[in-house]
């Protein structure tokens, strides 16, 4: 018997539900950035948890693309955090506000 | 209580209390060492859906690769230090809170009750798992143009992340 398709969409909502949390809770921006890794992930998990149900692969492809977009996101995110450090010496999101009206 | 549930619960709490941990932790290289954590479980869960290509990339990639170049930039940057006015206080952080509950409650509503009417919820799980050989022949006949988009996507992230730092080069001379 194999474990019903409920009990990986449940983890893969509460895994998604805690990157929410982070991004909202948290000021540090590499903190942020990694909390959206959390909720591309809990996607990744719906993505192979329904392919499997389904007895289709196509749901693994669109995983190795999430994950391509990721690395590009990850490369681009941090380089923009670090010629921001470089100018304001900070990362705390509520501190770089220039772009606010 | 078969092998699969037993191990589903052990890498499910165990990716569960890491995620928890990447929210909580001060310092950000707790944070991303949970992380790694967080990966590692779901890649054994991977491994219980029958998706050993996609475990092994989930290790080496995101647990390895990108983890790295997280943690590359903390030291870099030396932000524990001044990680400690991070997070928001008080009422602000209530609201988000309870704003989370919300979500994660709409979300396991969906997950357990709007699926009855779909297909998904005949559909017999597949027995056999995905081999490798499979997902090769589909990424370069079916998904042949996303692939090579996704080439595109990499080499734009390249050449953006070369154009940021050199303009920062330029402004310091």
């Amino acid at each position: 018997m194999q474990l019903g398709l409920e009990y990986y969409l449940v983890l893969s909502a509460l895994l998604f539900t805690i990157g929410v949390i982070g991004v909202l809770i948290r000021r540090n921006a590499i903190i942020i950035f990694m909390c959206i890794e959390l909720m591309l992930n809990a996607a990744n998990l719906a993505f192979v948890a329904i392919s499997r149900n389904l007895g289709d692969p196509d749901g693994q492809l669109f995983v190795f693309f999430v994950m391509a977009v990721a690395a590009a996101e990850v490369a681009i995110g941090l380089a923009i955090i670090v010629s921001v450090f470089k100018h304001r010496e900070t990362i705390n999101v509520d501190e770089v506000n220039s772009l606010k009206g | 209580m078969n092998p699969e549930m037993i191990l589903f619960f052990i890498f499910g709490a165990v990716s569960l209390i890491g995620a928890i941990a990447v929210i909580s932790f001060r310092h950000p290289i707790y944070s991303a060492l949970s992380l790694i954590v967080t990966f590692f479980a779901q890649a054994g869960l991977f491994v219980l859906l029958g998706a050993h290509f996609v475990a092994a990339v989930q290790v080496i990639v995101y647990a390895g690769a990108i983890m790295v170049l997280f943690l590359f930039v903390i030291m870099l940057l030396n932000l524990g230090t001044l990680s400690a006015k991070g997070a928001l206080t008080g009422k602000l952080k209530g609201v988000a809170i309870v704003l989370g509950i919300l979500l994660a409650v709409q979300g396991i509503y969906i997950a357990v009750n709007a699926l009855k009417n779909t297909a998904l919820q005949d559909a017999e799980a597949a027995t056999e798992t995905v081999t490798t050989y499979t997902i090769g022949e589909l990424l370069f006949s079916k998904y042949l143009l996303p692939f090579e988009v996704t080439s595109l996507i990499l080499l734009a992230a390249l050449i953006g992340v070369i154009v940021l730092v050199k303009r920062e080069n330029q402004t310091e001379n």
